[in-house]
């Protein structure tokens, strides 16, 4: 018997797994295949705008994707650089084979935590409530809690072209009866499609008429152990081409051999991912699309084409290919193929990703309708972690939109349901401003330490850097300049204007052109890089930062008031009947999650709150 | 969200009647710091609880009513959050604008009954007290669901809408920028191109905030003041466009003691005219007190008449009151043109004179057609009405126009494009809101539709 079963070895199942073995409880997880365990099946690259900050709240809290990306790091790069704090994230290409051998080392050294290959084809349930998971061999197998993260096998279909085939992802086995039973129990059930593109021989490309694109020349890391694995020197490149006229006659002239245009497809696709011969039809006025051409290992061939990926049949696959410039002679190792698969309706969970219909069952990742590999491994560590902190009797762990990406995500997912693949991107989040790559461990680490996955001695590090912080602000805000002779030469050859007053030092670091290597002229600074990035941050953005704050503050206002979970909606008179039907549906825990509900008005919230207030 | 239950509240809370003393109220917890960043008085937010104070409501340098307030914190309140109560003196107008610079301090304008709501929703009030008034504000909360789209002309929304469009447009391709920072093939978002739409914008929507300030011209009139120094003729051209004899006008200096009032139609649009006691130094206590008056006129009208003698040389008084009325809505009239020509205005570089005759009726429809043309009578009546209709859609829009500011203030201080954004996807949301359209998913849905992304 287990406390916890997670089944499904990828992103989301490995720091579900993860997070409940390392808080104590005894953890199996299933998996189809065990090779295929943190697998990464689409493209070789982790975090981007967004979602390089999930991977450092990630880790923030304890979970494992930011320190098995930095052991994977190809190449590593820091993107929106010349833009703002608030918008710069961390992306990395990983190598495809060190990746998943890494978390496999760190799946099999953990305690509590044992893995089994196997297929699940039905849950079992008692009085509404989980009791284990029942395998295609029908053995059973019993635990308290079960955590789905299927990610794309549930039915899976690949198709290219007219062709049609049962199977996961790279041909692996997929489960087939699995979404049927979660029909059966009550779920909603959503057909959703996505794709990847070719992967070429290496060998085969002539490089000379790609642009080379390069890595940063300082080493980052996502997780906060700092622990640089790949020397700046020793970075892959990736390869910039462009799609011709020819590519594009050949998509226009094959357009219904595609499985999408050939009316085979019935899933929904990602609008911010769409297939190349999406684009083609939809941008028609573009004269070229860009690709990139990305190495997936050090150890194998294959390149992936970024942005090339199509559901075409294989002959026509190989015309488009050989049309793109330095590809002509390329040979394909992988087609490209679009996959559909069913995911549940993320509007059945709870905040805590516990489902609503079923006591003690969680689910995260795709299965939840996201994309990514970074979301799904956001939402699995928070399942992971409110399931062990369901069987320790425990209030969960839930993340809000102004403390984290996680929280945007999970709050999106449960609020407002998904019609298409869902991705996180920078526009999703309101407070935007306040979840930063910088301040995911000032936003995260609390959590992290008091939930049991942050060690004592990491925490203690970072109370030394939130006490350095204090420390900092206190005294640039004690120290005055007065203008002295000394000091105005000193700023106008900056060149910064004289003072006429005496000033704080904190005040004269929120000018824009002074750094805080000015304010070393004046006192020392004996703090690392990361203390003195939050100080120069705070100054200079304050006033954003504080708006965003105080805008954050009213809806924590109404987070606080919570809606009754037995609340009956078909009592409250004049609510909108649109309203009134949303909030069946949704049944939100809180007036502030209410208020984000699509077709819910103010006018609406003001009565249900009246109707609580009356009847509380 | 739009209505919060968290934000401050502000309404006018007595009936808009002539000649009333009438009462902004204000409910939450930022109030008494909302009032007291425009008011001229003591410190509002270190004064004892229940308790009142004397002073002027001001929207930046502009001092727009004399007021007492009641200073109320929580929880002995109605609403049991802190309340703050404005008394105006200023009649319609002034009130208004009292309201308007409230709300344009971060205030919100109460939906129908919030005040009662919040009194029961934080247990002010107990149920059978409240069960009558709750009744209405469903029945008001369900209309207001209802009427989610205002009563905007058609033109008006259109020219949001348009903006809005203008927008986000501006705002998708930043975040495309941001989201997707390797697409090359997508047009980068400069500073310039931002400075570049952000003077068009500022432009646009100034227009639309000034045309909704000629708006409640249509609605309340407009409150114009007659000025200038003693027997210049004041009354007499008050008379004149009142073709009445309500005034007194006599020869003696210092006839008009107190204020004379009367009402005029031009163009269909009320002109609400008085006639103001002379300005001098005086001894006379009762003029004395009839010319601070007049002064005190200046900063509530809309438009000030200032009268000037033709006959005799610019005096100390004069220049005064050119000064005192130089930001102002002003006509200059130089009456008594009949008579010898010793005033020289030539190097004063003024602008709308218009030269009348005391005894005849010659200036008078030239002074008419003057007002008409600074108010933009005309068009008001021929063109389609196209302003914002109550307070709480000029204040949106006044708050739209300070975000673009504080959009352009961070431009001049360097910041990076992602925080400008944040300044523009607030005018956005704010101008949303005028027109009834706050769905949140909008740039999102605009930025796949238009931009080819993904890998």
């Amino acid at each position: 018997m287990y406390e916890v079963i997670v089944v499904g070895g990828g992103h989301a199942g490995c720091e579900a797994a993860l997070a409940t073995a390392r808080k104590g409880h005894k953890t199996l997880l299933i998996t189809g295949n065990i090779k295929n365990i943190a697998d990464m099946p689409c493209n070789p690259s982790i975090g981007g705008p967004a979602k390089g900050i999930v991977v450092r709240e990630i880790d923030a809290l304890g979970g494992e994707m930011g320190k098995n990306a930095d052991k994977a790091a190809l190449q590593m790069k820091m993107l929106n650089t010349k833009k703002g704090p608030a918008v710069q994230a961390l992306r990395f290409q990983a190598d495809k084979i060190i990746y998943p051998q890494e978390m496999l080392k760190t799946l099999k050294s953990t305690k509590n935590l044992e893995l089994q290959e196997g297929m699940v084809e039905k849950l079992i349930i008692e009085n509404q409530k989980i009791a284990g998971v029942e395998l295609e061999d029908k053995t059973k197998i019993l635990s308290k809690i079960v955590i789905l993260t299927t990610g794309t096998y549930l039915k899976s279909v690949i198709l290219t072209g007219s062709q049609k085939t049962a199977s996961g992802p790279h041909g692996e086995k997929e489960s087939k009866f699995l979404s049927e039973n979660l029909k059966e129990l009550g779920f909603k059930i959503l057909r959703l499609k996505t794709g990847t593109p070719q992967r070429i021989d290496k060998s085969s490309i002539d490089y000379t008429q790609t642009q080379e694109e390069k890595g940063d020349n300082i080493p980052h890391t996502f997780s906060y152990d700092n622990i640089i694995y790949r020397n700046p020197k020793d970075q892959v490149s990736c390869h910039l081409i462009y799609t011709t006229q020819r590519t594009h006659e050949i998509i226009k002239e094959h357009l219904q051999e595609s499985s999408m245009y050939g009316g085979y497809v019935e899933g929904i696709g990602p609008r911010y991912c769409p297939s190349i011969e999406d684009k083609v039809v939809r941008f028609s006025d573009k004269e070229r699309h860009q690709l990139f051409l990305e190495p997936e290992s050090l150890f194998y061939d294959d390149i992936y084409i970024q942005g090339f990926s199509t559901s075409m049949p294989h002959d026509v696959q190989e015309l488009m290919v050989h049309s793109l410039p330095g590809l002509e002679h390329a040979k394909i190792l992988k087609y490209a193929y679009a996959i559909e698969y069913d995911a549940i309706d993320s509007r059945q969970l709870k905040q805590s990703l516990e489902t609503k219909i079923i006591e003690n069952l969680y689910t995260a990742g795709q299965i939840n309708g996201t994309s990514g590999y970074e979301e799904a491994a956001g939402q699995g560590l928070i399942a992971g972690i409110n399931a062990a902190l369901k069987l320790e009797e425990k209030e969960p762990l839930i993340l809000k939109r102004n403390e984290a990406y996680i929280g945007v995500l999970i709050d999106d997912l449960v609020t407002k349901g998904v019609k298409d693949p869902y991705r996180l991107l920078t526009s999703r989040a309101e407070y935007r401003l306040l979840l930063r790559h910088d301040n995911a461990d000032l936003r995260l680490r609390e959590y992290g330490y008091q939930v049991g996955l942050i060690s004592e001695e990491k925490y203690q590090q970072f109370r030394v850097k939130t006490q350095q912080i204090e420390e900092l602000l206190k005294n640039l805000n004690d120290t005055r300049i007065t203008p002295k002779e000394e000091i105005n030469n000193y700023l106008e050859q900056i060149p910064s204007s004289p003072l006429k007053d005496g000033i704080s030092l904190y005040e004269l670091l929120k000018r824009p052109e002074i750094t805080l290597e000015n304010i070393e002229h004046f006192i020392e600074v004996p703090y690392s890089n990361e203390v003195k990035e939050q100080i120069a941050i705070n100054a200079k953005y304050e006033g954003y930062i504080k708006k965003a704050n105080k805008e954050a503050e009213k809806m924590i206002q109404l987070e606080t008031k919570k809606i009754p979970e037995n609340i009956d909606y078909d009592k409250i008179p004049n609510l909108a009947s649109e309203a009134r039907q949303k909030l069946k549906e949704i049944n939100p825990t809180t007036i502030g999650q209410a208020s984000r509900i699509s077709g819910v008005n103010p006018a609406d919230i003001s009565i249900l709150m009246v109707y609580l207030k009356r009847n509380g | 969200m739009k209505n919060n239950i968290e934000d401050t509240i502000a309404a006018i809370s007595t009936a808009l009647g002539v000649g009333a003393i009438s009462i902004v109220r204000l409910s939450g917890k930022d109030s008494i710091e909302i009032v007291n960043s425009c008011f001229q008085g003591k410190d509002l937010t270190k004064v004892d609880s229940h308790t009142i104070h004397y002073g002027w409501i001001k929207a930046g340098q502009e001092k727009i009513d004399e007021v007492l307030v009641s200073i109320m914190r929580a929880p002995k309140t109605y609403t049991t959050e802190d309340v703050v109560e404005i008394n105006c003196h200023g009649g319609i107008i002034s009130t208004q604008r009292v309201l308007e610079t409230i709300l344009s301090h971060g205030a919100r304008l109460a939906d129908p009954g919030e005040f009662t709501k919040r009194a029961f929703l934080n247990g002010r009030i107990d149920l059978i007290k409240s069960e009558a008034v709750m009744d209405i504000i469903d029945s008001k909360s369900e209309e207001a669901n209802k009427l989610a789209l205002s009563q905007l002309s058609g033109t008006t929304s259109n020219l949001i809408k348009n903006f809005r469009e203008r927008l986000k447009q501006l705002l998708a391709g930043i975040k495309v920028n941001i989201d997707y920072p390797e697409y090359y093939d997508i047009e980068i978002i400069t500073k310039e191109k931002i400075t570049q739409e952000l003077k068009i914008m500022k432009k646009e929507l100034e227009k639309i905030i000034q045309e909704s300030k000629n708006s409640s011209i249509i609605k309340e009139g407009i409150k114009t003041v007659i000025i200038g120094r003693p027997n210049v003729g004041k009354s007499s051209i008050l008379n004149k466009l009142l073709q009445q004899d309500k005034a007194i006008v006599t020869e003696i200096a210092g006839t008009t003691r107190d204020i004379v009032e009367g009402d005029i139609y031009l163009n269909g649009i009320l002109l609400n005219i008085i006639d103001t006691a002379g300005i001098r130094s005086t001894e006379d206590i009762v003029e004395k007190i009839g010319v601070e008056k007049s002064l005190s006129m200046i900063d509530e009208a809309d438009l000030v008449i200032v009268v000037l003698n033709n006959h005799e040389k610019l005096s100390i008084e004069d220049e005064e009151i050119l000064e005192k009325t130089k930001d102002k809505k002003r006509i200059i009239v130089v009456n008594k043109s009949d008579l010898n020509k010793n005033l020289d205005l030539s190097n004063k570089n003024l602008e709308n004179i218009i030269e009348t005759n005391t005894t005849t009726m010659e200036g008078v429809n030239p002074l008419k057609e003057k007002i008409k043309d600074l108010f933009q009578l005309e068009s008001l009546k021929t063109k389609d009405y196209t302003y914002l209709t109550n307070a709480r859609q000029i204040s949106l829009a006044k708050q739209a126009y300070e975000s673009l500011k504080d959009a352009e203030e961070g431009l001049a201080n360097q910041l990076p494009i992602d925080m400008i954004e944040i300044d523009l996807k607030n005018t956005f949301d704010l101008l949303g809101e005028i027109v009834g359209e706050t769905y949140n998913e909008e740039i999102l849905d605009y930025l796949f539709e238009n931009f080819c992304v993904g890998k």
